[in-house]
């Protein structure tokens, strides 16, 4: 059936308003979005990593969680997934349970490219029937916007200031979703809050209903770490993939395919300029060609990958 | 009917851990904890048990997935050594306030640096405040029959708590030894089904599991974590005293070994409690009225018991297979001089830190531990009372050699 979003935001909430993320931030959002996908009456438990969402969201003695919900710490969030699923396995192979649940793990970029990969690649590689979701806003902003693998080259965050010795970061990002591909799981992705959510949405179903590991890697814009107004969320999601900084694909069987290719690719300098991190170069051109020359490149790269 | 067997210490967890078929075993290699999964790994590819084995990328993530298993309401163990559980650290503390009855096989081995694969207690000393029960066994049959009790210990509702089973790497682990196994059945009903009651694979009945607490509830959780840790003494014992019933073999908080009329004891855990046995034997031949007190329960400690133990004693070496660095003694040390502050303040107390790294421990060690004692008694001084045994100033002998 074709995605209707009005239909799809009739079903039951699964994240109870209440909680104490930021007004617009994107992280409830992607949450909310993905756990929609959900069948409605499907069991499922949801993990976390440390971080904003898990601070936010269950701050004893209330929790936003509809569904089994688990937190255990910051580095660990899939190999806790992966205990809880071997031992669904085992109840579902002893008879001790009917009903069949779905297992969906959170966590931002700190807890996905950084601290938390090496638990992350174990459990895809196993192979357990399991969702990560990244939702990536490219630093560490539960702790007050420190630079992480996944903050792009440039920015400003609180451990690596523009100054005048430094403009920001002085490295590009980790290329999270392709690693996880090069893991050779059965379903990976990249998305972002565009079109009424609905090449997340339609992601997040197909990697929750494809059997065994599945990643999906969310654009997830920070008012407080990107510096943007709050009502912008939606826009900057938009400028983001018009402008080929974050692609819309996904990875089945090793074929990759481009999910969206913008009529007219905008400069990257869109995309800077909405944002107060890349303050300190907008006013330096050969850097911002600098980043366009990257964009250009990745995105090359994937339009060779996916057959364009 | 309980069988006869000889089998390694490691060998005998492993049965151990078939019998009781729990729902996951998570586990990473690690010498000399590594048979133990290996072992089990072998009982699952042949279907001798139900568990699924996930064998994860590192012990953080081996504590990790047990976390997980034991919050979807199955049994969940796993084994590690040195390294293995400074690796898990963090989740330990998590596994206990989160009261999760896991239980873990601690086989003992010196922490790095310099890397050691011998035996001493330094990681499981390390995790003695991370709030899990830890039962020390001397041999083989103890390590068999402690990781059986362990569960029940954890399980308990009065308790909920993890449990370490630690003994000695190499000395125990590797070696083989004559021990009595207990029918399948008849472990499978000591331990009985796991039937928590709140977990995350409840159809109709979720749960949130690991919150963030503000300062107004914190305090109160690690109160009520203490107070698993305070009824868990007691759950020890009755567990031990339904033990004996099926195996006529009795353990308690520690074993008093010729202490009725001691008049000066060894305290220490783990093997070398064999080989202390042999030089109170060869001492109470001679008449010297020498006792060994070796602990089983480190956490919680026996305090009370202990000091009444000790009563009438006149001089006791406690034994510490780990360094510590507080510069005045070890950690059991600390336990038995704190205990020892509400009982008998006259007796001579000393500290010998002993058996780094798989650094031998001969009976003549503990003979001359007695003599120190003895020596002690005669001048009425346990000064100076921090004492290392059998390390010597190899790098000075060597440099004298031209080495």
């Amino acid at each position: 059936m074709a995605y209707n979003m009005k239909n799809t935001v009739q079903k039951p909430e699964r994240l109870s308003p209440g909680h104490r993320m930021c007004a617009g931030c994107a992280a409830p959002v992607v949450v909310r979005t993905v756990l929609r996908a959900l069948e409605e009456g499907d069991e499922a438990v949801i993990t976390s990593a440390t971080g904003c969402l898990e601070v936010s969201t269950f701050i004893y003695p209330y929790t936003s969680w509809k569904d089994s919900f688990i937190h255990s710490a910051f580095e660990n969030a899939s190999a806790t997934t992966a205990g809880i699923e071997a031992a669904y396995r085992y109840k579902k192979k002893m008879g001790l349970l009917e009903k069949d649940y779905k297992f969906i793990t959170f966590g931002g970029d700190g807890g996905t490219y950084d601290i938390g990969l090496q638990s992350l690649s174990g459990a895809m590689e196993r192979g357990h029937d399991m969702v990560y979701v990244c939702y990536d806003n490219g630093a560490y902003m539960n702790t007050g916007i420190q630079r992480s693998s996944a903050t792009p080259r440039y920015a400003d965050t609180t451990t690596t200031p523009s100054g005048t010795q430094s403009l920001g970061k002085g490295q590009p990002r980790k290329d999270i979703t392709g690693i996880m591909a090069a893991h050779r799981i059965p379903y990976t992705a990249q998305s972002a809050l565009t079109a009424n959510m609905k090449d997340l949405y339609e992601k997040s179903q197909k990697a929750i209903y494809t059997q065994g590991p599945a990643f999906l890697n969310v654009l997830a814009p920070c008012p407080r770490g990107w510096r943007y107004d709050t009502p912008k969320l939606l826009e900057i999601s938009k400028i983001a993939v018009d402008t080929c900084y974050w692609p819309l694909f996904e990875v089945e069987g090793g074929v990759y395919t481009l999910n969206y290719q913008p009529k007219n690719k905008r400069p990257i300098s869109d995309w800077l300029e909405i944002q107060g991190r890349f303050r300190h170069i907008l006013k330096k051109p050969e850097i911002v060609e600098e980043i366009q020359k990257e964009v250009d490149e990745r995105w090359k790269e994937l339009l060779k990958l996916s057959g364009n | 009917m309980a069988v006869r067997d000889k089998r390694s210490g490691n060998e005998a967890v492993g049965i151990a851990m078939r019998q009781m078929n729990p729902g996951v075993v998570a586990a990473f290699p690690i010498t000399p904890s590594t048979e133990v999964p290996q072992y089990f790994s072998g009982y699952a590819a042949n279907g001798e048990v139900d568990t699924e084995f996930v064998p994860v990328e590192s012990e953080h993530s081996a504590m990790s997935a047990c976390i997980g298993a034991s919050y979807a309401g199955v049994r969940a163990m796993t084994a590690t050594s040195s390294n293995g559980l400074a690796l898990m650290w963090e989740m330990l503390y998590i596994a206990s306030s989160d009261r999760l009855p896991i239980v873990m096989a601690v086989v003992n081995r010196a922490l790095s640096g310099p890397i050691s694969i011998h035996n001493d207690h330094a990681d499981s000393m390390g995790a003695r405040d991370a709030g899990w029960v830890q039962l020390y066994g001397e041999n083989n049959q103890e390590a068999y029959d402690n990781e059986i009790m362990a569960v029940c210990v954890a399980e308990h509702p009065d308790v909920e708590l993890p449990v370490m089973n630690c003994y000695d790497g190499f000395i125990t682990s590797h070696s083989v030894e004559n021990i009595e196994l207990l029918e399948d059945d008849a472990v499978r009903d000591f331990v009985g089904e796991y039937r928590p009651g709140h977990h995350l694979l409840n159809p109709g009945a979720p749960m949130s599991a690991g919150p963030l607490d503000m300062p107004g509830y914190y305090f109160e959780h690690k109160r009520s974590q203490a107070e698993g840790m305070i009824c868990a003494k007691k759950v020890i014992l009755e567990t031990a005293d339904r033990f004996y019933e099926l195996t006529g073999r009795r353990y308690g908080l520690f074993e008093a070994y010729q202490m009725d009329d001691a008049e000066m004891a060894v305290i220490l855990i783990g093997s070398s409690a064999g080989t202390a046995k042999e030089a109170v034997k060869r001492l109470r031949r001679e008449g010297v009225k020498a006792g060994l007190i070796k602990i089983r329960v480190f956490r919680p400690f026996p305090a009370e018991e202990i000091k009444e133990a000790l009563k009438g004693l006149r001089a006791v070496a406690v034994m510490d297979k780990s360094e510590g660095f507080s510069t005045h003694g070890g950690p059991l040390f600390h336990e038995v001089s704190s205990a020892l502050y509400y009982g008998d303040k006259d007796l001579l107390l000393c500290s010998y830190i002993y058996g780094l790294g798989g650094r031998d421990v001969r009976v003549e060690d503990i003979l001359q531990v007695f003599k120190s004692l003895s020596d002690d008694i005669a001048r009425g001084s346990a000064e100076p009372y921090c004492r290392y045994l059998g390390v010597t100033d190899k790098e000075k002998e060597e440099a004298a050699d031209g080495i």
